[in-house]
């Protein structure tokens, strides 16, 4: 026998336990040494979704629609396949953003708009009423049937008796003490409850294994087996159609439910508390994925055993399907297994109740009374210190408004719905938030005014199509309003509007409210612009794995390397981003392929590459664009970067300029200084030959006076000196001979009388004017080799001569003193005509043969050794030989005399031929 | 006794000049190629007048002025530079180095001979 006492002593102790366990968990919170903080607790605690609709509500579902029960759970299945698109980034904002509520989502998405934020408030609040009064109609009717055991006997209208006489009415005073008690007990400034998540995941635990027993005693218990109770339903008339599509509605009533469970499962303010508020760890979502779709089908698999059980086992009616969970334990008098299911149901119920009141409570004091209560300035809440109590009162009154909301509901809807409908009507609000959140999370263009005009529009029509009709249909209103539309106008019929008939009204609304949701969201944010505030926000909210996944090992391993080499030959040229690149290569021995990820090193050595160039402040800006931003961001940035670098470009250019300048310059500084080595050189020349030209003529003025101021001086005498004077006037022509030759071989104004010469006729003209030479005196030998075969040159003989001349008396003045002997030769050699002259003098060190072509660069010195010559042959020599196509060197050692060698080609056969021919044929 | 004068050239035709020139003035005349050669006689015997020349061979005209007036036996010698080195700052060099006078070749003959002759009539002041 179940007394009524020994129940709610049941239900108390088992209210206690919560308690406990609650105390426990926030303990455990305090102490950092969380309870909560695991896959599995986390999974539980989301399983606050299986409410008495669930529990109650699955069996009463499927006794009349057999598999129309399970799109309810499905739609969850499938969002917790797609977790990881919207789930996780959800979380992932939320903690970011430090979240509190889906109002707080919602309105922070979009500016941080207070108004948005209300009226999100209001819509969960009033979408939630419905759902609340099912746990509690729910409650109190399964409290009701079990008081009767073992008599099965369904409640009373609630409708039909007076408040103080209702249960239900003191059960939504119970529990709304007891979720005040719970949920705003003290205020967490984390918003963070950690002692409730535990309860929930206990509670979830208790439902889950009374609804296990309950299945276990009537699938095998009280029949034999899945087997069993199914091929009785089959055989038993009026359950057959159970197994078909059409007896769950049709598909049209599938696909929407599952898609409805789909968002309610992520936007139903208690959902969103638990899976993504009251979430400590994101990667307890990996788990979570397979784990609750698990939790769904074990806590589904016995609905429909127990539902074709009931439906067998009370073939007579009159027993609400809502409650065969309770009557068939109690029908087959198993009292403590009916208080379990009790027990059970009630976990349930007061696991929503106690987490949608928290979280309504949450959003009603933070997101509407609050921003209202602080606009009044008179108020002056702004300067208190402690709002505290204040909030918590706010959040005990929702508590307590929400609670007696849904009592009012019940009574005002009464049994005019099953279960599972009243909580349809809470989906579909719930399903509002869903346009707004996934738009916001995905499309940045989604703007505040959208989501406004999304979320108003599809509210309203939300109330239009299923809340006036609850109340048409509950006798609240009159019932043609329902059948003929609003003044008789059949376009606004709730339930067909604009003529859409044929859809179950829960299909009807979700259309109807989504067409308006979705596109006056789309309609108001593509036309509309966003503020500042909103923009950064929906910039944030999108990006929120671009921008969150921080921690610098993360957003480094983001980037490729070619991203990096990109941005860095815009800024230092491709050439040399090439190079620095294959030196880091070198450097750290490896090959970094264009589309390989950029290690810390590539990062932070294109850093300092960057900052280098752009300075070390604008490198981490630059750096940050390319390994975090988002590609258009991107594109924004290397506008600006383009800007930059045509700068850079620009100095660049005026550093080649420079570079350019530079070398001018220095090629000027060059020429200048050559130019001056020149003026020197010419300096010198002019004093050299002014030198020159006074030796003679002081000889010849000398010698001149002597011999006009003597003139009775002995005839052999004034020979002597006349003699002198003629040699040394030679001597002096000479000199200027060379001097114009010289200077007009430079000007390349020389003419030369080119014509092939037999080359020993030549050398023998040179020899006879130079025979006075080694006639001087008897210490000077001359030695000659000259064959009489040798190949013609093609020369100008004169210039020719002038060579010889100018080598062989070099070799004289430049031979031993007392022991002089000169060589001269000539032979053909490789197609040339080799002609050398040779002294056995003091000879040159090869350190001066070079100097000794150039101009009054005799070796030795100036300034010591007085030049014997005039400084010039050898230079006139040199220019004659290469005018001929020849060259001239010398070979000589110190004091192992000296070998001036030239070689000249020899003339070719067909040009101009031996001498004799050519004179002949051209005349 | 007549004063004798060194002659100090590398052109030989130019001592021949100056050597009939100086004779024909009634002085004692030696004769030297280089600059080692005309300290050589200069030590062998000390000349009242040196006609010396710049650019020779191995010691050229200033280094041997140079010499000569460092050594104070020999501070009695009058020297006449006579080079075809014309610019103000080697004659100043030269009457710097303590030369008496400096000549730029061609030269007249009977200004030489008039030069010598001044310089060898007064004492010559060693300072």
């Amino acid at each position: 026998m179940l007394q009524g006492w020994f129940i709610i002593a049941a239900a108390f102790a088992y209210l206690c336990v919560l308690f406990a366990i609650a105390y426990w968990g926030d303990k455990r919170a305090a102490e950092k040494r969380s309870i909560i903080s695991n896959p599995y607790v986390y999974t539980l605690s989301i399983a606050v979704y299986c409410t008495s609709w669930t529990f109650y509500g699955s069996v009463g579902r499927a006794a009349s629609s057999g598999v129309g029960f399970l799109p309810i759970y499905l739609g969850p299945t499938l969002t917790f396949i797609l977790a990881w698109f919207v789930l996780r980034k959800i979380i992932r904002i939320s903690k970011v953003n430090r979240i509190t509520s889906i109002a707080d989502f919602i309105a922070s998405r979009y500016g941080k708009s207070s108004y948005l934020g209300g009226l999100v408030t209001i819509i969960a609040v009033i979408g939630i009423v419905p759902y609340i009064s099912l746990q509690l109609s729910a409650v109190s009717d399964s409290f009701t049937v079990l008081t009767q055991y073992p008599v099965v006997a369904m409640a009373e209208k609630v409708s039909s008796v007076p408040i103080f006489a209702d249960t239900a009415f003191y059960v939504s005073l119970f529990l709304g003490a007891f979720a005040i008690l719970f949920g705003a007990r003290h205020l967490d400034a984390s918003e963070h409850h950690e002692g409730m998540v535990a309860a929930i995941a206990f509670e979830s635990v208790v439902k889950l294994l009374a609804f296990l027993a309950i299945g276990l005693f009537v699938t095998y218990g009280v029949y034999d087996g899945f087997g069993d109770i199914f091929s009785r339903a089959q055989t038993t008339e009026g359950l057959a159609k159970l197994f078909t599509m059409e007896g769950a509605g049709g598909y049209g009533s599938w696909v929407s439910l599952t898609l409805l469970s789909m968002a309610a499962i992520i936007f139903l303010p208690r959902q969103f508390q638990m899976t993504v508020v009251e979430c400590t760890n994101e990667r307890h979502l990996k788990k979570a994925v397979w784990l609750f779709p698990l939790y769904l089908f074990l806590i589904n698999i016995f609905v429909l055993p127990i539902a074709f059980g009931g439906l067998l086992h009370f073939p007579q009616g009159g027993v609400n399907a809502d409650m065969f969970v309770l009557t068939l334990p109690m029908a087959e008098h198993q009292e403590m297994l009916a208080l379990f299911a009790f027990i059970g149901g009630l976990s349930a119920a007061t696991a929503m109740i106690i987490v949608a009141t928290v979280s309504l409570s949450t959003m009603v004091s933070n997101d509407l009374v609050m921003p209202v209560l602080l606009r009044f300035a008179w108020l002056h809440l702004s300067r208190r210190a402690d709002l505290t109590g204040l909030i918590l009162t706010i959040r005990r009154t929702t508590i307590a408004v929400v609670l007696l909301m849904g009592y009012l509901y019940v009574r005002l809807i009464g049994d005019s719905y099953a279960l599972v409908s009243i909580g349809l009507v809470s989906f579909i609000a719930a399903a509002q938030f869903a346009p707004a959140i996934i738009g916001g999370i995905f499309w940045k263009g989604a703007s505040r005014a959208g989501a406004i005009a999304g979320l108003g529009g599809g509210f309203v029509l939300w109330a239009y199509t299923l809340l006036v009709p609850s109340f048409a249909r509950s006798g609240r209103l009159p019932e043609s309003f329902l059948l003929d539309g609003p003044l008789g106008i059949g376009m606004l019929k709730p339930q067909a509007l604009f003529w859409l008939e044929g859809l179950d009204p829960t299909s009807h609304a979700l259309f109807w409210t989504m067409v308006i949701n979705i596109g006056l969201f789309l309609a108001f944010s593509l036309c509309s612009s966003q503020s500042v505030v909103e923009r950064s926000q929906a910039v944030q909210f999108v990006d929120v794995f671009k921008r969150t996944a921080t921690g610098r090992h993360t957003w480094q391993g983001r980037a490729t390397v070619g991203e990096i080499k990109q941005l860095l030959a815009r800024f230092i040229g491709r050439v040399r981003m090439e190079n620095t690149f294959s030196e880091l290569e070198k450097s750290l021995v490896q090959v970094l392929p264009d589309e390989g990820v950029a290690s810390v090193e590539v990062v932070a050595f294109a850093e300092r590459q960057l900052a280098g160039t752009i300075g070390a402040a604008s490198a981490r800006i630059m750096l940050a664009s390319v390994v975090r931003e988002e590609m258009h961001d991107m594109d924004e940035m290397l506008e600006i970067l383009d800007e930059a670098s045509q700068v850079i470009e620009y100095s660049r250019r005026l550093e080649e300029k420079s570079h350019q300048l530079q070398s001018v310059s220095d090629d000027l500084k060059a020429a200048n200084f050559q130019l001056k080595e020149l003026d020197k050189l010419k300096d010198e020349f002019i004093s050299t030959v002014s030198h020159e030209l006074r030796t003679p003529l002081t000889s010849i003025r000398s010698f001149s006076e002597i011999l006009h101021d003597n003139p009775d001086m002995s005839e052999e005498k004034q020979n002597e000196f006349v003699g002198i004077i003629v040699k040394e006037s030679e001597r002096l022509t000479r000199l200027l001979d060379n001097i114009l030759d010289i200077s007009k071989m430079e000007a390349g104004k020389l003419e030369w009388q080119l014509k092939v010469l037999d080359p020993k006729e030549v050398i023998e003209d040179a020899l006879a004017a130079t025979a006075g030479l080694f006639q001087q005196g008897d210490n000077i030998r001359l030695h000659t080799d000259l064959p009489d075969n040798l190949p013609a040159v093609h020369v100008d003989s004169d210039r020719l001569t002038q060579v010889l001349v100018n080598l062989i008396s070099n070799a004289v003045k430049f031979c031993d003193m007392d022991d002089g002997t000169v060589w001269i030769t000539a032979k053909a050699k490789d197609g040339a005509l080799c002609v050398s002259v040779r002294d056995n003098g003091i000879g040159i060190s090869p350190g001066d043969h070079e100097k000794v072509f150039k101009r009054f660069q005799q070796a030795g010195t100036l300034e010591t050794q007085k030049p014997r010559g005039t400084g010039l042959g050898l230079p006139i020599s040199v220019e004659i030989i290469v005018q001929f196509g020849g060259e001239i060197w010398v070979d000589s050692e110190i004091g192992a005399g000296a070998t001036f060698e030239f070689c000249i080609p020899v003339a070719s056969d067909d040009g101009d031929g031996l001498p004799f021919i050519k004179e002949g044929s051209t005349g | 006794m007549s004063q004798s004068i060194l002659i100090v050239d590398d052109e030989a035709y130019i001592v021949t000049s100056l050597e009939y020139l100086m004779k024909s003035g009634g002085f004692e005349v030696e004769l030297a190629y280089d600059g080692e050669e005309a300290l050589a006689k200069v030590a062998e015997n000390i000349p009242d007048l040196i006609i010396l020349d710049v650019m020779m061979p191995k010691l050229d005209g200033f280094e041997v002025c140079e010499k000569i007036r460092a050594n104070p036996l020999w501070g009695s010698v009058r020297i006449i530079m006579l080079t075809a080195k014309d610019r103000e700052s080697e004659r100043k060099r030269g009457l710097d180095l303590g030369a008496d006078d400096y000549m730029t070749k061609p030269f007249s003959t009977r200004d030489l001979l008039e030069r010598v002759k001044k310089l060898l009539s007064v004492e010559r002041i060693v300072g």
